[in-house]
């Protein structure tokens, strides 16, 4: 993944704008893919990477910056030109067309000899396991199988650039944790370089190696999933990807080894400076995970809360729990139900402490 | 459900028996119709064309005569019109200018139903609308009116194609009698032909290009099909269904078609409409007219009904 960080990105996008009319779907992005990465766009509705994978693919002209693929400007070929190839989210499979006919459509085009077209569409077919259905129409099929031929034919090619577009959307939630798997290893499989947009943050945080959080034409943060996750860089991210409890305080102690940050509720300590923050504004996230939950009060005075147990959602794995703290606002708190009956845990109407270690929040500055 | 429709619902029947009565008289009330006015009438057409004009009426088929019980089918008008050359070539002359109005619909007609259903939402009702307008006034009153449009001296469409030499161009096709003159000739019927039929064209293929995915269109690029090739291997073959139906709402009619050769065709554009009408009503011998009528039927019907058969067999695989 260094090799993003030189000049020998594979896929470059630099300072690429979008804009229609008034509106800039993407503004000024660039980003830097390295040869067998499989990267994705994660974002809402309308945050602008779907524009931007269209840009990829050839559908979108960019109002301004370059695309460059292995040192290949793609600004002026037009799609059929361009060795990408795009899975669409419908799939937008030929309804007319055979399976087996499907996965050639592409070969076809490139005018290669009978021969070659037919052992390269077997080939695809065996790869995403669907020999017997070559014959079939597309409708014939269910979603899945639907979804795997979308991804043979557009393999078939071999292009150097595959694009997903939410790739598993259409799929029932089941179906795709399975598939997510499948999906990673024909990729690795092939060695193609991926990009994939998705607004699904459990898809893109399994399937993607990097993830570029967008919003409003641009990205937020660039970086692994655990990255993202982890240590978030905004308010935004934090607040975009899982679940995240924010609390804004100000910085009244920061010394290089430790920071205190008062909030309203409680004083965080965190193990770390906040170089020049002293008295600043800032916001303190702590995952719901990284909370405990104790009925006898927690040693020191940091970190820890006082809570009123007012909701519980019960999710099979953990349960989590609405505290209100004396406030009035609400501390999300998840808590592992490592035994059956959950003896001991906290119920509804019960005062409960809640506390965590001085190594489990972000404090986020912007 | 009802509990009743559930009992019944047990037995291995026809599957439209097991329909509630309501469905089943919407469905059959356009069959009993047909039946009542298309195939009994046919019926007795084809009776008719099995029998001889017997002074003014028609002769039976059975007949008892001195303890004899004769049932004659009479086969000399299907002789008749075998033998004769003039049915053989208004035959042929129906079905080519039948075909080559369907063509011409089909090549004016699939541009202009494509970026129809291209058009933004806000235009399309309008546009389908101005298709439909022409129905608003008399069907005769339009093909009449061409009379007027085509002449080389007062209408501005024949004046128009002087202007551009238009006219010598189709004198050397043959397609009108001489330079000048569009009247009564091939050219003025097919013109006649292409304008009326034009909708019955559009409405089927606007139908099935207003349904077409566009993402498809973008895979066939994304996967190297030129905007052609993409308009060739995908557009056509899944708007195949439209062009089918405008095809035969255009040709069918268009066989049979007597009004607009009458008023626009030639001398040398006898249809077999024309030929009917004088087999009935100047020469009134009704049963060489059924037996045209007949043959008329059978030369559109057999092959659809092969063509359809063989699509039906298509859709199965």
């Amino acid at each position: 993944m260094n090799a993003t960080k030189t000049g020998s990105a594979f896929l470059r996008i630099e300072s690429v704008s979008k804009s229609f009319g008034d509106f800039k779907a993407v503004d000024q992005v660039s980003l830097d893919v390295a040869r067998g990465e499989i990267f994705a766009l994660l974002g809402s509705s309308g945050c602008g990477k779907s524009t931007l994978l269209r840009m990829l693919a050839g559908f979108e002209r960019p109002s301004g910056g370059r695309i460059v693929l292995d040192g290949v400007d793609l600004a002026g070929l037009p799609p059929y030109e361009r060795p990408v190839n795009m899975m669409f989210q419908s799939y937008a499979l030929f309804p007319h067309l055979s399976v087996w006919d499907n996965v050639a459509f592409g070969l076809r085009r490139d005018k290669l000899p009978k021969a070659e077209i037919a052992s390269r569409v077997d080939d695809m077919l065996r790869m995403v396991q669907l020999t017997p259905y070559a014959r079939r129409k597309p409708h014939q099929l269910s979603g899945g199988q639907q979804q795997r031929v979308a991804l043979a034919r557009s393999l078939a090619k071999r292009p150097q650039l595959l694009l997903l577009d939410e790739p598993l959307g259409a799929l029932d939630r089941k179906l795709r944790e399975d598939t997510q798997i499948e999906l990673v290893n024909i990729i690795q499989q092939v060695g193609v370089t991926c990009v994939m947009v998705t607004h699904d943050q459990e898809e893109a945080m399994t399937m993607a190696s990097r993830i570029a959080v967008m919003s409003q034409g641009r990205f937020l943060q660039v970086g692994s999933p655990a990255d993202i996750y982890e240590s978030p860089a905004t308010r935004f991210v934090a607040d975009f990807i899982g679940n995240v409890n924010l609390m804004e305080g100000r910085v009244v102690v920061d010394e290089a080894d430790h920071a205190e940050i008062e909030c309203e509720d409680v004083v965080h300590r965190v193990d770390h400076g906040i170089t020049g923050y002293q008295g600043q504004e800032v916001a303190v996230a702590v995952r719901p995970e990284k909370i405990h939950l104790s009925a006898e009060p927690p040693e020191g005075e940091r970190n820890r809360v006082r809570g009123l147990v007012r909701a519980m959602s019960y999710f099979g794995g953990y349960t989590l729990y609405h505290l209100e703290l004396p406030s009035g606002a609400t501390l999300k708190v998840n808590v592992e139900n490592d035994t059956r009956q959950r003896e001991g845990a906290p119920v509804q109407g019960d005062l409960v402490w809640a506390h965590w270690l001085p190594t489990s929040q972000v404090v986020l500055k912007s | 459900m009802k509990p009743a429709l559930v009992e019944g619902g047990a037995g291995e029947r026809p599957r439209w028996r097991g329909l509630p009565g309501g469905r089943r008289l919407v469905i059959g009330m356009p069959y009993l119709w047909l039946l009542l006015f298309f195939l009994l009438p046919f019926l007795i057409v084809l009776r008719i064309s099995f029998a001889e004009m017997d002074g003014a009426t028609i002769s039976n088929l059975v007949s008892f005569a001195d303890q004899d019980l004769v049932f004659r089918l009479k086969l000399g008008n299907y002789a008749t019109i075998f033998q004769d050359d003039i049915y053989w070539s208004a035959y042929g002359r129906s079905l080519m200018y039948a075909g080559v109005t369907t063509v011409f619909c089909l090549l004016i007609g699939y541009p202009f139903a494509y970026f129809m259903a291209r058009a933004s939402a806000a235009v399309q009702p309008l546009l389908l609308m101005a298709v439909m307008l022409p129905f608003w006034t008399s069907f005769l009153l339009r093909v009449y009116a061409w009379k007027g449009l085509l002449d080389a001296q007062t209408g501005w469409v024949g004046r128009l194609l002087i202007h551009l030499h238009a006219d010598h161009l189709l004198l050397a096709l043959g397609l009108i009698p001489s330079a000048g003159e569009f009247m009564y000739s091939p050219f003025s019927l097919v013109l006649g032909m292409v304008y009326t039929y034009l909708p019955f064209m559009l409405l089927p293929l606007y139908a099935t290009l207003a349904k077409l995915d566009l993402n498809l269109l973008e895979a066939a690029q994304d996967l190297g099909a030129t905007p052609w090739q993409a308009f060739w291997r995908v557009t056509v073959p899944i708007s195949r269904s439209g062009i089918i139906a405008g095809s035969m709402l255009v040709f069918i009619p268009c066989v049979g078609e007597y009004v607009i050769p009458e008023l626009l065709g030639g001398p040398e554009t006898l249809m077999i409409g024309r030929v009917l009408w004088d087999e009935f009503f100047s020469n009134n011998d009704w049963p060489l007219a059924s037996g045209v009528a007949v043959i008329m039927v059978l030369l559109i019907i057999v092959p659809l009904a092969i063509f359809n058969n063989s699509q039906a067999k298509v859709a199965r695989a």
